[in-house]
Parts: structure tokens; sequence; C-alpha cells
């Protein structure tokens, strides 16, 4: 199963990365190439198999409602790369 | 043209907080209010690393609801990715549930007390439980472009509840709105603050149109930042004639080339609505499982005792209200609609006086409408239900006459106490059988006129002497001086 160069267009859009032409190009035969790999799978019969739904067999890990303590806000902000005393600043956000 | 038959058809996805002290995938505090960016930690503001653990609370509210909704609860469920990225989502996707909801296939329904619509049959196609994201907040520094993040809403567990298209018109839409709030709020599984952004609502409306064969439906259109109830009705009511309009000039219909789902946002000043960012696909969500969660499985037990915890849902209340107290579905509505505390109160003066029309009628006259004034709620009312019922019997008994009877309640809710000493302390006494007969024996004598009128069968002339026999004395019953008034003129 290959890969259309709109394809990858598509999902580089979707992950807001911006390509070169050579880029896509490089991309749409790589891509594809893992694809293919992958489409092996399908000649497996899995006939009466039930679906998996997670990769990890264990359940229900769950905790109680207690608060704990939230980090100290200077320490949670000092990775951002822009900011103010108490907030996050990104670029404007358009629309709504 | 105009006339042609369309029907209207609403979707209604709506979002609650699910009262948690924490937060859904840590145990950051999820109290509003805080200043900005005091409730986060690496897990909610999405760090690289950070590892998210179920809150069980939020799941056993989430199920409440669900099953409160008449929703199924499947044994398995699990969470997935919903990727896309906007600023106040700093994981770059949402933790939410694809295709193992937690629940899927309820109903709510509803009817309209003042009967415009038939009681209906709402659908719930699914109520899932996932992360609310953060906030974006106006920047009032001047010159600066930059939009500032909050991220302490991220993380506070939401139930996303999605119906059926079952509405048909804007007004069925609210009163929807309305019962699952009401239902929400007996089940206590969040404040349902619209304020506050505890509850809201997307609203997905189409047309369908009948047209001799073919039946044509218009394009779908997402409606969003709707703040009130009433605004989701207005907004719907706009939506309806806008896509009318639209499709009479361009006859651009669902299924038609390049028509995709649209996104609208409600402008309420202004009254309309406005066009959005073209929504994306659901697959291009990309939707993957949550590799860093656990599934949640879920037993017949489990189900079944969430399900004996409910407490009496207001559906039923209303039906038990209107059958052991003899009330109106009206007046069981109202009752209902104002919380199950009212309900108690009530009950318990109900219940008391032996009376449940008039406990509902001094309730809905004179309770709510002290409450309504002072702007408290009934669990701060001074006046304890054995109270309230003991002044409603004294009514019925004749100790009291209704006038006075509010007059007690006054004196009550400004001073506590007993009715007893209530009255006392207002100099209202019950006036003596004989007491009365010679009050009333003076007042005719010294009215010739009205009892000449009496006897030649004006009985009304009578009232003019109850005015009097008050003004004599305040405590007199107006019922027993017009009855002993005319019998005395008789024997005259």
């Amino acid at each position: 199963m290959g890969l259309s160069r709109e394809d990858v267009i598509k999902v580089a859009q979707l992950a807001r990365l911006e390509l070169s032409e050579a880029e896509i190009a490089a991309l749409t035969s790589q891509l594809g190439d893992v694809l293919t790999y992958i489409e092996q799978l399908s000649k497996l019969d899995t006939e009466g198999v039930e679906p998996m739904a997670h990769a990890v067999e264990m359940v229900n890990v769950l905790a109680e409602d207690v608060i704990e303590e939230s980090f100290d806000r200077e320490q949670i902000l000092s990775n951002a790369p822009s900011r103010d005393d108490t907030c996050y600043r990104v670029p404007p956000v358009l629309g709504e | 043209m105009s006339g042609t038959a369309y029907t209207t058809v609403i979707g209604l996805e709506v979002h609650v907080q699910l009262d948690t002290r924490s937060k859904l995938f840590c145990r950051c505090s999820s109290q509003f209010g805080a200043p900005p960016n005091t409730q986060t930690c690496p897990v909610c503001s999405g760090q690289p690393g950070a590892l998210p653990v179920m809150n069980l609370r939020a799941y056993e509210l989430a199920m409440r609801a669900a099953i409160g909704l008449n929703c199924e609860i499947p044994q398995f469920t699990k969470w997935d990715r919903k990727n896309y990225f906007y600023p106040d989502l700093p994981k770059g996707f949402q933790t939410s549930q694809f295709d193992l909801p937690m629940s899927q296939d309820g109903y709510l329904d509803i009817s309209d007390p003042e009967g415009a619509f038939e009681e209906r049959r709402i659908g719930i196609i699914r109520a899932h439980l996932e992360e609310d994201a953060g906030k974006s907040l106006h920047d009032e520094e001047a010159g600066k472009a930059d939009s500032r993040i909050d991220l302490n809403r991220c993380g506070t567990p939401l139930l996303e509840i999605v119906s059926q298209p079952d509405m048909r018109s804007a007004a069925e839409a609210r009163v929807y709105l309305t019962e699952l709030k009401l239902l929400l709020t007996y089940l206590e599984v969040s404040d349902c603050n619209m304020q506050e952004g505890s509850l809201r609502v997307d609203a997905n409306v189409n047309l369908h149109i009948d047209r001799e064969e073919d039946l044509i439906a218009t394009p779908i259109v997402e409606v969003k930042n709707m703040n009130s109830f009433r605004a989701v009705q207005r907004a719907l009511e706009y939506e309806v004639e806008r896509q009318y309009e639209l499709w009479q000039q361009t006859g651009r219909k669902l299924g038609d080339v390049g028509v995709t789902k649209e996104t609208r946002g409600w402008d309420d000043e202004a009254q309309l609505t406005r066009a959005q960012r073209g929504k994306e696909e659901s697959s291009d969500y990309r939707y993957f499982p949550e590799p860093d969660l656990l599934p949640v499985t879920a037993t017949g037990e489990m189900v079944q005792s969430v399900r004996a915890g409910l407490g009496e849902l207001p559906a039923a209340l209303r039906t038990r209200l209107a059958r052991e107290y003899q009330l109106s579905p009206y007046d069981a509505d109202v009752l209902v609609n104002q919380g199950r505390s009212l309900v108690d109160y009530f009950v318990a003066v109900a219940d008391r006086c032996g009376d449940g029309k008039s406990a509902s009628n001094w309730l809905q006259q004179d309770v709510l409408r002290h409450l309504k004034e002072t702007g408290t709620t009934i669990e701060a009312f001074a006046v304890p239900g054995e109270q309230l019922a003991d002044l409603i019997s004294a009514v019925h008994s004749g100790a009291l006459t209704t006038s006075r009877g509010r007059e007690v309640l006054t004196h009550l809710i400004s001073n506590g106490g007993t009715v007893a000493q209530a009255m006392q302390q207002l100099g209202i006494e019950e006036v003596d059988q004989s007491e009365l007969e010679e009050l009333c024996r003076e007042l005719l004598i010294a009215n010739p006129k009205i009892v000449a009128d009496i006897q030649s069968g004006k009985t009304k002339a009578a009232g003019a002497l109850v005015g009097q026999a008050k003004g004599k004395n305040p405590n007199v019953n107006p019922h027993d001086v017009q009855r002993i008034c005319l019998k005395l003129a008789a024997e005259m």
C-alpha cells in the first residue's frame, strides 16, 4: 500500500510541520515503505481473534480523589519560551 | 416562495464538569477561581514524561450520571488521544474516549409543563469521561498582541453527553437542557454553573425539507459560544431561519460537493451566528488508544450498587408528589424543579399538616417569594418545616386567617420560635364564641339598614360588618363574623 504526495502534505499540515518539496518526496517514499511493511499484518488470519483495545493487560488502576500540592508557579512557568508573571504567552489565538 | 414544510433537527453536546476535588489525571485541585497557573503540575501542564492516573471519584460520578441517564455501562472502557493543536492544550492532544466510551444508548424524557409539546424521549448516544483544556485570557496590556494562557482548568474532569438528533424545536432543546441540568443536580455530580463554565452546550442543527418526493437536508451547522439556555434557544431559532433562507437562495444541501459541517459562533449582543474556523473531520483528530492510561472494567454489581444509590430522580418524584399529595402536575413540577432540598422541606410540611395542596400553596406563594426576594435558599430558610406545618394547621382550624397567617410567617422568619409563641407575641388569640356573638349583635343593632338588607335576601350586605368587626377586634375570623351576622339577622 503506497502513500500519495497529498497524504503526506495533509499529515504534515495536521502535525503543523512545514516541509520542503525535497522532504515531501523523501517522506512519501519512506512513510510508504513503513506502511507497506506494516501491511504484512493483514496477511494474518484474525478470524475469531478478539480485537485488542490496549497493549497492557492490566485494568482498573485508579487514585483516590485527594488534593496534593501543585507545583510552584514560578517553577512550572520557568520552562516556557515566553511568559509573564502569571501566565504563558503564546502568539495571538485567532478566531473565536 | 415560502410555506414549504420542514422539520428542525437538533442534537446537543453538553459538557459538564464533575464535582471532584482533584483533577482527572493528577491530584492538583480543580477548584474554580484560583490565581492563574497556581493549580498545575507536570501532568496537567503537559511536561514530557509525566504520567496520568485516573481519578476514582471522577469515574464514579461519571457512572452515576450515565446510569441516571439510563445508559448502558459496557464492561470494558478505555481512553484515547484526540490530537489537535491549540494553545490551551499543552499536550497537543486531549485525553478523551473514542470507540469504547464508558456509557452509551441512554435517554432522557422531557415534557413541557405548559403543554407546548407532548412528552418526548430524547436518546443519548453516549456519555464519556474526558479532560478539560486550559483557558486563553484576554491581554489587557496595551501594545502586546500575545494571548495569555492559564492552565488551572487543564485536566478538570468533564462528562460529555451527546444526544441523538431527536429535538424538533429550539424550545425542546431548552427543555432538554433544563431537565438534564436538574437531573445532574439531583445526582449531585456537578454544580452545572454555566457562568463558571461547569456546563457548556454545543448544538448541531439542520432542517429536513419536504419536497414532493425528495427529503432534502440542509448542511449541518454546529453552534458554539452560547452562555445560557436562553442563548441556546435564541441561537437555534436564528439558525433555523438562516438555514431556511439560505436554502431558498442557494439550494445548497447536505451531500452536495464541497458541503462540510460548518461551525458558527453565537453573538449574543448582535443576536446572530457567525462563521468560525472550518471544523476538522473527525478522522483528522487521529484518535489512537492512550498508552499511558489503563482501561477500566465495570462489573454488574458495581452498576447495580450505583443504580441503587441514585436516590429518587426528578421524573419519578414529580409523579409521586402528584399522586401522594394530590398536587396538579404543574405544582409538582414547580416544586421538583426547585431541587431536592425544597422537595424534602415540602414533604416534611405536607406530612405534618396532612394537606399537600396547602403546603404547596404556602411554599409557592410565600416561601419561594421570600427566598427569591432575599436571594437565599431553602437550606438557609429560618422557619423549620414543622412550624410552617403548624401554621397551616392553625389556618385550617380557623385559629388564624390566611392574612394573619402571613403575619405569623413573617414573624417566624424574623424571630424564630413556634407558631404559638408568634401568635402570642403578635397578640393573636382565638376569640371566644360568646364574645364574638356579642360583638356581632352590637354591630347589627347599630346598623339597622344592613339588617333590613340581609332580611330581604341581600346576604352580601353582611360583608360591610366584617370590616367593622375587625376594627373592633383584629382577631376575629371574617368567615365567622359573616356566618354569625347572617344567623342573628335572620333571628331578629
